[in-house]
């Protein structure tokens, strides 16, 4: 395992050499992350990683891709999919149009999911998803829509288990191992590279999802980052995070109310 | 016992395990008296859709108040604390535990290993780790850091467990400290952190 002082180091000299700030990250984690990606790419001696890291913008990319966690699935917990289903995408569909933001989507199956949802509830043809990452590889794959097909099984009980009624192999096409995502749903996506941690709020929108994200981040900036969210949600808009994070020690409770028993919060008031 | 280490200073007690283990804790946890001085950290295998149930279970039957795992929560002696499913469990220097959803480690989310380790790093030796009945590989190299970091070391004797694979594993390339039934296990329990 790297030592606490060398991580320090590393985290210090990717934010001077390029801009990119893990000071804030968990370090439990993050160490982990790390620890991971140096053995991976076979490094003994962790001067020669962090030399690399330096004088290889090209590395210091891939290394950043590496220790951000990517790992999603579609309609992931899908109780928390039933209840957008079922009680959120109503109140929205009053609205002439939706604006969604997907922050730190990684490849995207959740906003695909959301996409179904829209279009299986009419409301697709007047809403937008914004998805946008730290990691421009995994938008890259977000953008193509094309997910391995031996998760599609799985998918598909999520599918069922989240109030789905339709054939979800009509959203696909499988070939060569992989199953393609229907273009109809990701029309109404826009993908783009975003920092929760250095960028700022860039419009204003009707449902933010950030699942497990803050996770990563420390109390300090999960506050602001919950508070970027505050800045960016429309009064009576909704903010949903992963099963197991809270905005509860980062935002006036005043402010916000919880929804049901999902983690789910409507903004009461500006 | 097989040896006479006693533990004076222990601040966590990590607790793993997969099939066959919900019976040991079981056998064990419901007679752990109030209060304790360390808090308990249980992290076993569980399905994926798991979402409350055995927190549940194991509230009803013990007397130690179980607190709701959410990130960032603070760890406190005299409570127990439960992996939630699909999230590694972490250790902060700051003494909080923090989730992380990265690949299943062992073909497991939680991970043994992972929680092992990483509260090896922070407690060293303050901690005790328990390794139950189980049938795959997870929990060996956690608790060799336990044991690297100078924390000690229990496996649930392979006789008294459902599965014995995972503890004879540990047996295997470990040098545990005490290899113990369950009611072993409540015995030494009760003797963490008490005066001579």
């Amino acid at each position: 395992m790297i030592e606490d002082i060398e991580l320090e180091t590393l985290i210090n000299d990717v934010y001077e050499y390029y801009g990119f700030d893990f000071g804030s990250y968990s370090r439990a984690s993050l160490k982990r992350r790390v620890n991971r990606v140096f053995y991976l790419d076979g490094f003994k001696d962790f001067p020669d990683f962090l030399s690399k890291v330096r004088t290889d913008p090209e590395y210091c990319k891939r290394m950043i891709d590496e220790i951000t966690v990517n790992v999603t699935e579609m309609f992931r917990d899908p109780s928390f999919y039933l209840t957008l289903r079922k009680e959120i995408l109503p109140l929205l569909g009053t609205k002439p149009f939706i604006r969604i933001w997907h922050a730190g989507c990684s490849t995207g199956e959740e906003v695909y999911s959301m996409a179904i949802m829209l279009k299986e509830a009419g409301l697709l043809h007047k809403s937008i998803l914004y998805a946008t990452d730290i990691n421009t590889t995994v938008l890259e794959t977000a953008k193509s829509g094309i997910f391995p097909l031996r998760m599609i099984k799985d998918y598909a009980d999520n599918y069922r288990d989240s109030g789905g009624q339709q054939d979800f192999s009509d959203y696909y096409i499988a070939n060569y191992g992989f199953a393609k995502f229907n273009e109809s749903l990701s029309e109404k996506m826009v993908f783009s590279q975003h920092n929760l941690v250095s960028d700022t709020s860039f419009n204003e929108f009707d449902l933010i999802l950030c699942r497990n994200v803050l996770i990563y981040f420390d109390n300090n900036l999960q506050k602001r980052v919950v508070n970027l969210f505050d800045d960016s949600l429309a009064v009576l808009g909704f903010l949903a995070l992963g099963t197991k994070e809270t905005i509860k020690y980062s935002i006036s409770q005043t402010k916000y109310k919880q929804f049901a028993k999902e983690k789910i919060w409507r903004k009461i008031k500006e | 016992m097989e040896k006479n280490k006693r533990v004076t200073n222990c601040k966590v007690v990590i607790i793993g395990g997969s099939a066959g283990s919900l019976q040991a804790l079981l056998q064990i946890l419901p007679f752990v008296e109030k209060p304790v001085s360390f808090a308990i950290v249980i992290v076993v295998h569980r399905k994926h859709s798991d979402e409350q149930t055995l927190e549940s279970l194991i509230a009803l039957k013990s007397k130690v108040i179980v607190k709701d795992v959410e990130d960032k929560v603070k760890l406190e002696s005299g409570y127990i604390y439960i992996a939630p499913s699909n999230y590694h469990l972490l250790f902060e220097r700051n003494e909080t535990l923090s989730l992380d959803t990265s690949e299943k480690i062992n073909y497991s989310r939680p991970s043994i290993d992972v929680s092992f380790e990483s509260a090896a790093e922070i407690y060293g030796d303050q901690l005790v780790g328990i390794l139950l009945s189980g049938s795959n590989s997870d929990g060996t190299v956690g608790l060799k850091a336990i044991q690297t970091a100078g924390g000690i070391t229990v496996v649930q004797n392979p006789l008294s467990a459902e599965m014995s694979f995972m503890p004879n594993n540990a047996i295997l390339h470990t040098h545990p400290d005490y290899i113990l039934s369950t009611d072993e296990i409540l015995e030494f329990l009760k003797d963490i952190n008490k005066e001579e």
